[in-house]
């Protein structure tokens, strides 16, 4: 009995060891790059490191926004991730519902095919096609070539979700004398209602963080923000302060987020394991 | 379409669901136009191009295989392969190995448990060229946080990202700490997944934690492992944020993976020719690597 009683407690403390060893790499992280963003210069170079900023200061935030035009270039991340998630529901959530119904597996695989490319393996001819429609120093590149990352990610998560569904519904509507498009609408789609925000959200996330396209097309005033925050380290002069509040400000509306709908980002990431680029 | 639907609906209500399922298809036609042209034709251009001594100006005449002729004899090409490979296992097996372990742990019931996998999530949604740049500054040689936390206790500093033979480990720690959640995530699903049946007997048979764990959990959980590791496979190959981000390839061409180069070839040299070779070589790869995932997938649908 002793015995016993001896082993589960060690098994609770080992899992509660073990749960503290796993998540605090990632809290630490993140407390030391908030650290570094509210400290002035001083104490983000001087050694031994200060770890409690004292007094915190907002003025790295100031300066990024006063010295680097972020204000432009948080209103290029918004209008590219909000047209390409926006596209991609309108374009994806109808093509999941399809191929969900048809049960064609075959179109699911080449959504996978998406999922899997190297989003640098087709930058080159569309670059150079971009190029040739004078379209490069719009934002119409970055919307187009997002779709890559933001159409496969609502398809995937759409069919598991309208595979998920009762049919009976759609079918009762089918048979009172609605066609295929209205039951879709009036029907399916509400009934989706959780599975498209899920989509949305993760489409959202992961438009947002896109680097690479941006950093082959974007001009000097279409850049979205992590081409922006990357611009920070190498053309200015390296100040810790700024760097990492830019960095904080880029990914800040992505951190809210997850913590805010951590349910549907689990429940979407578990499903479709997926990621954008 | 809706004149279609009209003809469906004469027809005689029990071969309706039948009837019907063809015209699902209209359905997935706009989004599969736009993936086609954004992907498909890059792929058809790409393959034309390599053919060709392609740069961004002046002519561009037809070679033939000798872009891919070049990539044989090209030290700084087969260099990359080799630390892609290096890199990639790296990349594989450490979050492997912690996103099973942290799986294992999120699966029991303890308090606060909702919250500690959400920040366990948190690196894999951070934004991945702003985590970057804070890591560039914990690895600083001088100020960095990372060399005073390991002097503090006793350790010797390390040169992380700023020597050849310390850089590919470190950069693999980055992705290590960033994308062991995803494994977690899948291997978690699977083990919600599993029936509380073989538990409940093995605890009246008296079985450890770990005998359950390399008897039940580990067996029945396989075909999410395979699926997590295939994912992470695909994606430690993509690796590209990072690396350019952290060292660009550097020191010294010492951490430039595949995807690196194909970079620098076609967006800093502008040979264009060449790095469509690269690109076609690395898509193969990439493709056999996924019809992999697929056979996992279907071993996985027929248990």
């Amino acid at each position: 009995m002793n015995r016993h009683r001896l082993r589960r407690w060690l098994g609770r403390t080992g899992l509660y060891a073990s749960v503290i060893l796993l998540v605090s790499p990632a809290v630490l992280f993140f407390l030391w790059m908030l650290s570094l963003s509210l400290k002035n210069e001083l104490d983000n170079t001087a050694y031994p490191p200060v770890f409690i900023p004292h007094p915190p200061t907002l003025a790295n935030f100031v300066d990024v926004f006063e010295k680097n035009d972020f204000l432009t270039y948080t209103i290029n991340s918004v209008i590219v991730s909000f047209s390409a998630t926006g596209l991609a529901l309108l374009l994806g959530v109808p093509a999941g519902y399809g191929i969900a119904k048809a049960k064609a597996t075959k179109a699911a695989a080449l959504i996978l095919v998406a999922r899997v490319t190297p989003g640098l393996s087709y930058l080159i001819p569309l670059f150079l096609m971009f190029q040739w429609l004078g379209m490069i120093g719009t934002l119409t590149p970055l919307v187009i070539t997002h779709l890559v990352i933001t159409v496969p990610i609502v398809v995937w998560i759409m069919i598991g979700f309208f595979e998920g569904l009762p049919g009976e519904l759609e079918e009762a509507a089918l048979v009172d004398g609605a066609t295929i498009w209205q039951a879709f609408v009036h029907v399916a789609m509400p009934l989706a209602r959780p599975g498209i925000m899920v989509a949305m959200i993760l489409s959202f996330i992961f438009s947002w963080n896109n680097f690479i396209f941006g950093v082959v097309l974007a001009g000097r005033t279409t850049r979205t923000l992590p081409v922006a925050v990357y611009n920070v380290l190498t053309f200015e002069q390296i100040s810790w302060g700024p760097l990492a509040a830019a960095a904080l400000v880029v990914t800040a509306p992505v951190l809210l987020l997850t913590l805010l709908m951590q349910r549907e980002i689990v429940a979407g990431l578990t499903a479709g394991g997926v990621k954008g680029g | 379409m809706s004149a279609t639907a009209a003809t469906t609906l004469l027809r005689p209500d029990a071969r309706r669901g039948r009837a019907y399922a063809r015209h699902y298809w209209a359905f997935a036609v706009p989004a599969a136009t736009v993936v086609l042209l954004v992907i498909l034709f890059p792929w058809i251009f790409t393959v034309f191009m390599s053919l060709h001594d392609w740069k961004v100006t002046g002519a561009t005449p037809f070679v033939g295989l000798a872009n891919y002729a070049k990539m044989l004899q090209d030290e700084r090409f087969l260099w990359a392969i080799v630390r892609t490979v290096w890199f990639t296992i790296g990349t594989v097996v450490a979050p492997m190995l912690l996103g099973v372990w942290a799986a294992v742990c999120f699966a029991s019931n303890f308090r606060l448990r909702g919250l500690a996998r959400t920040l366990f999530v948190l690196p894999m949604m951070a934004t991945p060229v702003a985590i970057a740049l804070v890591w560039t500054m914990m690895f600083h040689p001088q100020l960095g946080v990372l060399n005073y936390l390991l002097t503090s206790v006793g350790l010797p500093p390390s040169s992380w990202v700023y020597d050849s033979s310390t850089v590919i480990p470190t950069l693999v720690m980055v992705e290590t700490w960033q994308w062991t959640p995803l494994v977690m995530l899948i291997v978690l699903g699977g083990i919600a997944s599993l029936p509380l049946e073989p538990y409940e007997a093995a605890i009246l048979d008296g079985a450890s934690a770990w005998q359950m764990f390399r008897h039940i959990t580990l067996p029945l959980v396989w075909p999410f492992i395979m699926v997590a590791a295939v994912i992470r496979l695909i994606d430690a190959l993509k690796t590209f944020d990072t690396i350019y981000v952290i060292t660009l390839g550097g020191p010294g061409t010492s951490s430039e993976t595949l995807n690196i180069l194909l970079y620098q070839t076609a967006f800093a040299y502008y040979d264009l020719g060449y790095g469509s070779a690269i690109v076609v070589v690395f898509f193969l790869l990439i493709l056999l690597i996924s019809l992999l995932l697929l056979r996992v997938r279907q071993r996985e649908a027929w248990r």
